[in-house]
Order: structure tokens, then sequence, then C-alpha cells
């Protein structure tokens, strides 16, 4: 009766280790997801970030074509690295469209100059209200939109090589 | 010694630049003229975490986006928005996490309820022992 009592402690602390063990061996996620996935876009309309492309509003999501939205900064430097794969996502058929986030138009006209420009509309959110609206908590991300305007994913941080299939993959299945 | 700090100069403006260069949102530094809001708009940005920066909340931090919410949050309260109301909206964007007020919900319930049965099962054992020495 006593003798296994004995053993108690000592299981509650290989129970409590072993939690460590799992906790520890997990990969840090930091990452604060939006919560607005499968839900339409918030109302806006953005004023044009840069002369001679259109600007960005709700309205122009509801066409049946599905999107890319990419929230990206000039001031960011992941943004400048994830270049290379927009222009293949542009290259795989995708329209991307932009919102440049606390950003200044000469300030964005250079970084296209410098990274090229996979946009066809991109517009200016002064002060983060569309990532609020949005759910985004930095930049860069990237949000699948269906044709109807719906939210359809979100993919935080850079695009990588291996982002790509996946974001046309999405792209394909919203559009379907 | 000389050369380390024109170096530091040098190197200044580069870490600079990874900063937006936009002044801060009209409200991120400014309080709301109303005295009631500003204190109600105060005491829901101290429970709001900032997103950027993670462990200070909105009222704490200088990041640029913290202002930004500063901002959403001050003008919101102006408009006649309650407090339950913008925090509601925000934790529909960015779900519980934004919130640093504790909810009971269905993965946090466990926290509330533990510390109450730990709590009953050491005054059972407690009044085992006492009425046993008695």
């Amino acid at each position: 009766m006593r003798g296994w009592r004995l053993w108690l402690p000592l299981a509650a602390v290989v129970l409590l280790l072993g939690l460590f063990a799992v906790q520890l061996s997990r990969p840090r996620d930091d990452f604060v997801r939006s919560t607005l996935i499968g839900q339409p876009l918030p109302a806006f309309a953005l004023k044009p970030m840069v002369p001679g492309q259109p600007g960005l509003a709700s309205a122009d999501f509801a066409d049946g074509k599905p999107r890319l939205l990419n929230v990206f900064a000039s001031w960011c430097v992941p943004c400048a690295a994830e270049a290379p794969q927009l222009a293949a996502l542009q290259a795989g058929g995708a329209e991307i469209v932009a919102v440049a986030i606390r950003d200044r138009p000469q300030d964005v006209a250079g970084f296209l100059q410098t990274y090229g420009n996979p946009f066809t509309r991109i517009g200016a959110d002064d002060y983060s209200e569309l990532q609020i609206a949005l759910g985004s908590s930095g930049v860069p991300e990237t949000f699948v939109i269906d044709g109807q305007g719906v939210i359809r994913h979100q993919h935080i941080g850079d695009i990588r090589d291996s982002d790509v299939p996946d974001l046309l993959a999405r792209l394909q299945e919203a559009g379907g | 010694m000389r050369l380390l700090f024109a170096l530091l100069l040098v190197a200044m403006p580069l870490g600079a630049q990874a900063q937006d260069q936009l002044p801060p949102a009209p409200y991120a530094y400014r309080q709301l003229d109303d005295p009631a809001q500003e204190r109600a708009a105060q005491a829901l940005m101290e429970t709001l975490r900032c997103l950027t920066c993670q462990s200070q909340s909105i009222a704490d931090s200088d990041a640029p986006m913290a202002g930004d919410l500063r901002h959403q949050v001050r003008t919101r309260i102006a408009a006649g928005e309650s407090p339950a109301a913008v925090r509601t909206w925000l934790t529909q964007r960015y779900g519980d996490y934004i919130s640093y007020r504790p909810q009971v919900s269905a993965t946090t319930w466990p926290l509330f309820v533990v510390p109450v049965l730990l709590l009953a099962a050491g005054f059972l054992v407690l009044r085992g022992r006492l009425g046993r020495r008695r």
C-alpha cells in the first residue's frame, strides 16, 4: 500500500520534466495571426502612394478575380528581400496589389526603382489603419483575397522561394 | 578611441534607416481634450498588447505601430465608442492575444479552476491531519 505512494513525487517530477521537454522542443512561434481569415475585407479606400499608380480600395476586390494583397514598407528590410519572390509570383500569373505602411512617396518610388514594381495598385496607409483593420501585425505580410473580397489566407513574414508554389496554389483555389 | 567614436557616428544613421520617416499619428502622443475620455482610453491602452514588442502594453511602447494603435483607440473613444467595444473590435482582428485582460474561455478555464481545486484539496488534507491529532 505504502510502496507505490513513495513513487508519486518522482512521477510528478518526471511528468513535469516531460512537459518542459515537449514545450522546449517546439519551434518558437511569435506570430500573431489575423483572425479575419474567411471573412470579407473591411471597407477602406486608400489614396495612391506613388504618382502614376492608382490607390487601393476594398471595392477593387469585388470583380471576381483573386489577388494577393502585399503589406510592405520601403523602410522594411525583409520587404526588399522578398522582391524576387514577388516577381516570381507575378510571372506565375498572380495579380499583386499593395499597401505601403507609414511611408513617403519619394521613399516608395526609390524602393520600387531599386527592387522592381510587381504591384498593379499601391495604397498609402499613413497611420497603419488598414493594417490594424486587417489584423496584420507587421511588415511584410501577404494576404490571399478571393474574387468576392474574402480573405482566404495570411502569409506572415517575407516570402521565401519555397512559399511561391503554395501561394500560387492558394490563389488558384481562391479563384475556383 | 576617437576612431571608434567616428565609426559609431557613421554606423548610427544606418541603423535608423530601418525606421519609417513619417511623423507619429496625431493622437499617438497627444491626450484627448476631455479628461474623462482620456482616462478611459488610457485604462484601455494599458491592457492592450503591443504587437511588435509583445511584452509591453501599447501605452508603454514607443514602437510606431503602438503609436498608431493609440491613435485608433483615442479617436474611437473620442467618437463615442465604449472601451469594451474597442477591445472587441481589436480581438475580432487579433484574437485574445492583443488583450491583457484575463478572459475565461474554452482554453483558459483550467487556470481559474485549478487554484480553487488545489486550495480545497489543501484544506481537506489539513483538516484530516488536524483531526487525527486531536
